[in-house]
């Protein structure tokens, strides 16, 4: 009986005769790619990868600090862009390691498993000749009625797995440490897996929602402010459903943290059905088809602006929040249609009205106006620079809706006219009789939407992962024996047998000799019970 | 109870650094001269008695013993349990001075920095006695215990201190919880998991016959074989911990952020502390690599998890920034 714990060291048994040298070269890569001692290198370059992660800002994680490195490091940033420095986790470096590492763990656990299956299968092997030779060894008088099987059934009872041959007991116990490495090592591939699902399979978007029914926002690309569909998803599979921000409640504690958020919705999903939900940071809105995740909030202000002609348009402008915990919004209003002409019905681009500048929920009581004072509407305001002149959007720039494009201004295209600040209500009139309102705010949240398949894939590997850690790390395999000799072979003992027993623990097991001393002493104990109820019969 | 917390930390703290002193003052007696054991066997935790196979201390010949040694061999161990009680009292502060936190901030202890250090501390401290409980033969090990408590504890308290407030709604969910003590939990077995560690190195160097400094401490501590078991153990017993943990993290980041994992710089940590440990593992079960290489891969990983524990809540935006350090 050969022990199996040893993986063999080359392919068994074939006849020595000449190998092909590439053969000989791929088979000896591969011996050495599966290696421990590479598992272990190739562990620590994929910690050493990492951390480049972490010191370099991500595009993954946060863009904008992406764009600054770029602006601080012009000569640098460039460099680093090319080897995948600011996307460090899908770089192709950091993927090879990961890679490698994975393949050199099948190449490395499927051996493993076969050998552990068949161990599973075989039988413990018979008693060595010397057993005081072992570690664990103890020699016991028996009745003479002593015999393997009752010993046999001791250990039995104890969970050993157990082998009789004649006067010999053989178990083994522990099996569990390699089933426990194995499914461990297996569930990591499982994890792999499940992450490639959710890449390849997963979509993503982020986008800002204002409350009311006008500004609801339908499942599609072009409704994203920022989306990313994994390689195997088309912009056609995104799930037809709508959301509409009814209300949102934000609770805040006297020094101005936060203490809860509710976001009420009205989901209008791909089947038609209508139905509100509430969600939260932490509990997201699961929806069948993905999830939505509350980001964030701010306060959208409401502008009504009357042009020279009298015609007056209404602007919900959600002003982005600058990062202050007492939510102080940053944003532009832009009226590019202001000003034309009733006659004529002509635009005049030089006409074009602009309004630049800041939101603030709580304004201080005195100047400067430049931040809120707290996050809650309690004395809400807006600061805000008027601009008139070409807002270069008919240029076909492309400019963001929440910044003035500081081209025009700059070239002179773009005249300020002065600011102010406006409560809820006022009235600020211009050089030309045109007037801006401050009518009040609506509430607006930021949301990811997301669709993760192989989460439950994930989930499950980690159950799985962690159940055979433990086995792993605290299983023990071990093996005793016991040798039966009977009175009449000789033994010095008259009358009674003889049992020797001897025990091998295969991995560090400090608490072995322990163990085996009580194993001794039940068997011990059941032959004289034995022994004693045998005489009181006969 | 907020202050009745302050108070407490820092008498705890007090009582740390007193225990400190008391366990070197029990080195230096010992330093004295080889003790003779055997003259001093009223001190049994001395000698070992090679509980679960730490070993007693392996000693140098023995000289025949002049009283005066014997008086100082005793002085000795009068020291070391001194420190052990003072050890255990302190403990007992720690752990008022975090249940009253947590009664103050009508929540779990661990919504900050400050709190965070608080717990992950008592539970170093707290799993030493259960250890010292099971083998006193490790009592000499407390010198370097104290060392790191007073270090940590007295740094929490000019570093990281903020008042009692409650959780960012972020922070409001179970798997919160479920993360973070399994994180502290796993953290502070691995911050003791250092001390048999850095003692194995010194003594293994020492049983080697390194006669300079570091190793010259190494003389009184028990022997190698044992505190490399024992290094072992702890990190065998947290390493599943520190995993389940990293799991909580990820389900409630999922709920939370939408994502279940994204490289945040402290995700990225997390993620290096477990490889880096996972390699510890490997390298240990490995008979080629040395235990010492091994022993080192064990404090590479210690100090990445204080690198994402100070470090990255310092140098690094991100997510994971936590209420009250700036
Ligand atoms: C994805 C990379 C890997 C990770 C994260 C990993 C993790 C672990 C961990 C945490 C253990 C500890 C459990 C224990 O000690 O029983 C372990 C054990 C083990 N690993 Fe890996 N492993 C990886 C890859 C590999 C590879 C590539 C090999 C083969 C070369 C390998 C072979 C082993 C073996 C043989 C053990 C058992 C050690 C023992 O006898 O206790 N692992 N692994």
């Amino acid at each position: 009986m050969t022990t199996v714990d040893e993986r063999p060291a080359a392919p068994a048994g074939a006849p020595r005769r000449r190998v092909n040298p590439v053969l000989a070269l791929l088979r000896n890569s591969w011996r050495q790619l599966t290696s421990m001692r590479t598992a272990l290198i190739l562990l620590f370059l994929l910690a050493v990868a990492a951390i480049p992660g972490s010191v370099l800002p991500q595009r993954g994680v946060n863009p904008e600090n992406v764009n600054r490195y770029f602006i601080d490091h012009p000569d640098l940033a460039p460099k680093l862009d090319r080897i995948g420095a600011f996307a460090v986790f899908g770089s192709i470096w950091f993927s090879a390691i990961y890679l490698l590492l994975f393949t050199s763990l099948v190449g490395c656990i499927l051996p493993r498993i076969r050998d552990h299956l068949r161990a599973l299968r075989s039988r413990p092997p018979a008693a060595p000749k010397r057993l005081d030779r072992l570690p664990q060894h103890a020699v016991l008088a028996a009745p003479a009625t002593a015999d393997a099987q009752a010993i046999a059934a001791v250990l039995r009872r104890r969970r050993w797995r157990v082998q009789v041959r004649g006067n010999e007991v053989s178990a083994e116990k522990g099996y569990l440490k390699e089933t426990g490495n194995l499914l461990f090592h297996i569930s990591l591939v499982a994890v792999l897996l499940g992450v490639a699902l959710g890449s390849w399979y997963g979509w993503h978007g982020n986008r800002l929602l204002v409350a009311g029914a006008e500004n609801a926002f339908c499942n599609t690309r072009q409704q994203y402010s920022e989306a990313s569909l994994g390689p195997r998803v088309d912009s056609a599979d995104l799930p037809p459903f709508c959301l509409t921000l009814d209300d949102f409640h934000a609770k805040f504690l006297p020094s101005g943290q936060p203490a809860s958020f509710r976001a009420t919705v009205t989901v209008d999903e791909p089947d038609g059905s209508k139905r509100t939900a509430d969600f939260s940071v932490n509990s997201p809105l699961r929806l069948g088809s993905a999830n939505v995740y509350l980001l964030g909030h701010g306060y959208a202000p409401i502008l009504k602006y009357t042009d020279r002609y009298g015609r007056s348009q209404t602007s919900t402008v959600p002003f982005l929040t600058t990062g202050d915990a007492n939510l102080t919004g940053e944003g532009v209003a832009a009226f590019p249609d202001a000003n034309v002409d009733p006659k004529t019905g002509k635009r005049a681009p030089d006409q074009q009205v602009a309004f630049d500048g800041l939101y603030l929920p709580t304004a201080p009581d005195a100047a400067p106006f430049v931040a809120s004072a707290f996050p809650e509407e309690r004395n809400p305001a807006v600061v805000l620079v008027a601009y008139r002149g070409n807002l270069g959007l008919d240029a076909g720039i492309p400019g963001s809706v929440y910044k003035l494009d500081q081209r025009q201004v700059d070239n002179g295209k773009l005249k300020q006219l002065g600011d102010k600040k406006l409560g809820v209500g006022e009235k600020w009139t211009l050089d030309d009789g045109s007037t801006l309102e401050f009518l009040g705010t609506k509430p607006y949240v930021t949301l990811a939407v997301r669709y993760a398949p192989g989460q439950s894939l994930l989930l499950a590997a980690c159950v799985v992962l962690l159940a055979g850690l433990m086995g792993s790390l605290f299983g023990r395999r071990r093996r005793v024996w016991f040798r039966v000799t009977p009175p009449d072979s000789g033994s010095p003992t008259n009358g009674s047998s003889l049992v020797e027993a001897g025990g091998l623990p295969r991995t560090e097991h400090p608490g072995f000799a322990d163990e085996f001393a009580q194993l001794v002493a039940a068997v011990r104990d059941d032959e004289r019970g034995a022994g004693r109820a045998r005489e009181g019969v006969e | 109870m907020s202050a009745l917390s302050d108070q407490l930390i820092m008498y705890a703290t007090l009582t740390y650094l007193v225990a400190m002193i008391s366990h070197a003052v029990e080195y230096a007696l010992g330093n004295a001269r080889a003790v003779s054991a055997k003259a001093a066997t009223p001190a049994r935790e001395l000698v070992g008695a090679g509980v679960g196979g730490a070993g007693g201390t392996v000693e140098e010949p023995v000289t025949p013993a002049e009283s005066r040694h014997s008086r100082s061999a005793a002085r000795a161990a009068l020291a070391g349990r001194i420190a052990t009680w003072l050890t255990t009292l302190a403990v007992a502060l720690h752990l008022g001075a975090v249940v009253s936190r947590g009664i103050a901030a009508e929540r779990m202890p661990w919504g900050n920095m400050y709190e965070f250090v608080l717990t992950v501390t008592f539970i170093g401290a707290a799993a030493w006695l259960a250890v010292l409980w099971k083998q006193p033969s490790l009592r000499r090990l407390g010198l370097f215990l104290t060392l790191v408590m007073v270090l940590l504890l007295a740094f929490a308290q000019f570093k990281f201190y903020v008042q009692v407030s409650p959780l960012m709604p972020a922070l409001q969910s179970y798997w919160f919880v479920v993360h973070v003590s399994t994180i502290i939990f796993a953290s502070g077995i691995f911050l003791l998991g250092v001390v048999p560690a850095v003692a194995y190195l010194m003594r293994a160097g020492w049983e080697q016959g390194r006669r300079s400094f570091p190793y010259t401490l190494a003389r009184r501590l028990p022997a190698a074989a044992g505190l490399e078991r024992m290094t072992f153990a702890l990190h065998a017993f947290a390493f599943p911990i520190f995993t389940f943990a990293v799991i909580a993290g990820a389900i409630w980041a999922e709920a939370a952020w939408g994502r279940a994992w994204g490289w945040d710089p402290k995700e990225t940590w997390a993620f290096i502390s477990w490889v880096v440990y996972a390699g510890y593992l490997h390298a240990r079960a490995t008979p080629s690599i040395k235990r010492n290489v091994a022993t080192w891969i064990a404090i590479l990983g210690f100090l990445t998890m204080l690198m994402n524990l100070f470090g990255v809540n310092f140098f690094f935006t991100g997510l994971h920034s936590y209420a009250g350090v700036s």
